[in-house]
């Protein structure tokens, strides 16, 4: 315990100094240039916003332990880690390195030249913002497309519609081989927690999924872990109804945590074979709300049963910071699948595909409307139809 | 997640530093990282690549001029025609002469409309004014329940009755008129753009009660599919201005930068947390550093002007300066930093701090450990730390609930940290050019004064 100890205290303590500096530099800053501007007897009480970079330069001495911080980094052995991820985001080899500077908007004097393979430059870019605006993100459309390109010289196939075809098999590729149904298969009664952000979808995917599995045969219990939102077990209850399955409800404000505890107990009473829980929505920056995810999954895991699935619903209009809320709710609570929600809509969700890409969560189902069938298993040769329009 | 504008440029500008002038391939290279920053802020890439273009001119200009700082100079211009596209005419209501003043809120399923009814009720309430709240989201299960909850917590009447979403918003606005009330919030059931038939009905209710300002209510997270929203939102009800919710987030919230210039109306209001006071105006220069990831470097001075002392912080600058800042004033900085609230929250809002820092779970009781260890010292070891020895820092230890391993961890860290501190006080350890040359003219001003 004592060196681990050591090092959180070594971190914190760094990053306590950084916190004090800036603070101490930045609110003490304002106040002296304050001081000297109402000296000067100037009205203007404007602060203005940092040269970025820079980290609070404003005012005259305030500049210099702005650069102490900046430099305090270097102190800690972090300073490696961060160095190396700058090294890393060279841009991606394909082609030459002077065609890919060229790139998009930039390339627009350039992209008509044709190409050997018969595909302009600006085919390739077009496929690229094609991407993008599925919500991919930009990295891996590059990524993408670049290998996309490469394999379509390799093969000396020459139409656009082939071109497209690789890309689509590329992308199918990357979705292949992942366990996409649910495994409901420990022991009795099988958990099913559902987390994800504000307003993605969670209760309206439960009653959803609640109609789904009761109509393949199993009995399901839900659990309003939304202690949290306003009328949250409301609108789950009428959920319930609807699909006629039994519900267990905790007081407004109370712990979520013993809900579903309450509502596994209550299943194994009666030999149910399914709970599907509910969670409040939370953004994933709150530590405190995220801490209490935690509990949940851990409170989740002694319950009786077995915690079979954490599912974090996605909405599909979400941009690239759909990564941000996998990483931090596996952290928190294990995801095993991802619920793309609200794919009726004009929005692709393409950061669904970028979420499996790149941390290997499986999409298992997607949302298409209100009703209580707009529920279907996923299947990524659609999905990535959709996504190359 | 991403790296923000600056340090993308200064990763390519540095490369080329040494050269006497930026070569138009240089030129093209920085605008393809400005355009890279955007579309991982989410800024949708029509709207992207527009701006990308009248950027260039700026960065071509930048080259000219043999800036020794061509990376800081763009940035800059990009942070400033950020805010100039995102502010311009800022929204100022004006209530109708004869009230109700009503307001329409429509949007997505999910973006936050109920909730932003009831932060836009408190916040027209506390200016004196008296809303009523109209729940016209007849299709959500218990929407109106959540409705009715709110305006509880925000002390405002919620009308509501089970017919149909047109019937309720008139029957609400004869309300308002009946008892007294001189505005009215209608909160709609979330509808995607291409769904015709609800177009079509929020477009009725818009006819029927003709409000006199309509909201499009916009998640903060949303991707590419901003544009389309927004236009079509538009298109049906000629929008007055736009809410951006869910700001408390880590998103960069490009979806502001489209979404404006799509609809080219103000974006009226923030929401930025889950209570009901957290809802604020709208602040384009904060959004422009939020989307080049510069941190949010205002709220944060705004936040530490309102709970710190600044006597306090006044004297730990000026001890900073001196390089005598030890313990005790260490102690007082860290109480004040522990009342601005969670450290993590803090983090998230400084610009340049390494991505590895703030992904670091801090625990604020490690904080109240560290206050406890300096506590337990007297005036004199906080001043002069050489003091301690075995027995006082048993003495410590035993004084402050720790071992007394840690106590020393903590005077080593210090002491690292006064180090630093001091080199820095005599003058930049590895400066830079730019370093030095920054240094040599506050030097100068500092002579002078």
């Amino acid at each position: 315990m004592g060196s681990y100890s050591g090092w959180i205290m070594h971190l914190l303590f760094l990053v306590l100094v950084y916190l004090i500096a800036v603070l101490v530099v930045a609110a003490g800053g304002v106040y002296i240039s304050r001081q000297r501007r109402s000296r000067l007897s100037t009205s203007s009480k404007k602060v203005m916003p940092a040269p970025p970079g820079t980290l609070t330069a404003r005012g005259g001495e305030d500049e210099k332990a702005a650069s102490v911080v900046t430099e305090q980094a270097p102190v800690d052995n972090l300073a490696s880690v961060v160095s190396s991820d700058v090294e890393e985001r060279e841009p991606p080899k394909s082609l030459s390195a002077g065609l890919s500077k060229t790139r998009g908007v930039i390339g627009a004097a350039l992209s008509r030249m044709k190409l050997r393979g018969g595909l302009s430059e600006e085919f390739w870019s077009e496929l690229e913002e094609t991407l993008i605006l599925g919500d991919i993100g930009l990295e891996i459309s590059r990524d993408l497309v670049s290998k996309t390109r490469d394999a379509f010289r390799q093969t000396g196939l020459n139409s656009s519609v082939e071109a497209i075809d690789l890309l689509r098999r590329q992308m199918l590729a990357d979705l292949e081989g992942k366990e996409r149904s649910l495994t409901l298969f420990g022991e009795a009664p099988n958990l099913v927690l559902l987390v994800g952000v504000n307003g993605v979808g969670k209760t309206t995917t439960i009653g959803k999924l609640a109609n789904y599995l009761t109509s393949r045969g199993s009995s399901v219990i839900l659990a309003a872990g939304d202690t949290f939102r306003a009328a949250a077990s409301e609108q789950l209850e009428q959920w319930a109804n609807a699909a006629n399955v039994e519900i267990v409800k905790g007081s407004s404000g109370g712990d979520p945590a013993s809900v579903i505890f309450d509502a596994a107990s209550r299943a194994k009473a009666i030999g149910a074979d399914v709970v599907i829980a509910d969670t409040a929505g939370r953004l994933q920056t709150s530590s405190n709300l995220m801490g209490e995810l935690a509990k949940i999954h851990r409170v989740a895991q002694k319950a009786p049963g077995t915690l079979s699935e954490v599912l974090l619903v996605v909405d599909a209009t979400t941009g690239q910071n759909g990564l941000s809320q996998a990483k931090s709710f596996s952290q928190a609570a294990q995801t095993t699948g991802v619920v793309l929600t609200k794919l009726d809509g004009s929005a692709k969700g393409g950061i669904a595909f970028a979420i499996e890409r790149e941390l290997g969560i499986p999409i298992k189902f997607v949302g298409t409307g209100e009703k209580m069938g707009d529920l279907v298993p996923f299947d990524p040769a659609t999905f990535v139809d959709e996504i190359c329009g | 997640m991403f790296d923000g504008l600056g340090n993308r440029l200064d990763s390519v500008l540095t490369r080329i530093k040494g050269k006497s002038r930026l070569s138009p391939a240089d030129v093209d290279e920085a605008l393809v990282e400005i355009r890279a920053a955007l579309l991982e802020a989410d800024v949708a890439l029509s709207v992207t690549n527009n701006f990308v273009e009248r950027i260039r001119s700026v960065a071509v200009g930048v080259a000219a001029s043999r800036s020794l700082t061509p990376g800081q100079q763009i940035v800059k211009a990009v942070d400033a025609e950020l805010v100039r596209v995102l502010g311009g005419e800022s929204l100022k209501i004006s209530y109708a002469s004869k009230p109700p003043t009503i307001f329409l809120l429509a949007g997505l399923q999910g973006a936050g409309k109920t909730t932003t009814a009831a932060k836009l009720a408190l916040h027209f309430r506390r200016n004196g004014r008296s809303p009523l709240l109209v729940a016209a989201d007849l299709q959500r299960p218990a929407a109106v329940e959540q409705l009715r909850t709110l305006g509880e917590r925000a002390s405002v009447p919620v009308f509501s009755q089970p017919t149909d979403p047109v019937s309720v918003a008139k029957a609400g606005i004869d309300e308002a008129r009946r008892v007294g009330r001189d505005i009215v919030i209608i909160d709609t059931a979330g509808r995607l753009a291409i769904d015709e038939s609800l177009m079509a009905e929020i477009s009725s209710i818009s006819n029927a009660v003709q409000p006199n300002y309509t909201f499009l209510v916009i998640d903060a997270m949303i991707g590419q599919d901003a544009v389309n929203t927004a236009k079509a939102f538009n298109e049906t009800l000629s929008l007055d201005g736009v809410i951006m919710t869910k700001l408390d987030g880590d998103a960069r919230g490009g979806a502001a930068l489209s979404v404006k210039e799509v609809v080219g109306k103000p974006i009226a209001f923030g929401s930025t947390g889950e209570k009901l006071e957290d809802f604020d105006t709208f602040y384009p220069e904060r959004m422009a550093s939020r989307i080049l990831g510069m941190g949010d470097v205002l709220t944060l001075i705004e936040q530490a002007e309102r709970t710190l002392d600044e006597e306090v912080t006044k004297k730990g600058a000026s001890r900073m300066m001196e390089g005598r800042f030890d313990l005790d004033d260490f102690l007082e900085q860290l109480r004040q930093v522990k009342k601005m609230g969670p450290l993590k929250g803090i983090m998230g809002m400084l610009p340049g701090v390494p991505k590895e820092l703030k992904d670091v779970d801090i625990d604020d009781k490690e904080i109240n450990r560290i206050e406890a260890i300096i506590s337990s010292m007297t005036i004199d070891e906080r001043r002069n730390p050489k003091l301690i020895d075995g027995s006082r820092r048993q003495r410590i230890a035993s004084g402050s609930g720790v071992q007394s391993h840690q106590v020393t961890g903590l005077l080593k860290q210090f002491t690292e940290m006064q180090k630093v501190m001091k080199q820095m006080g005599i003058g930049p350890a590895s400066a830079t050019r730019r370093h030095k040359a920054k240094s040599n003219a506050r030097k100068g001003r500092r002579n002078k004064r």
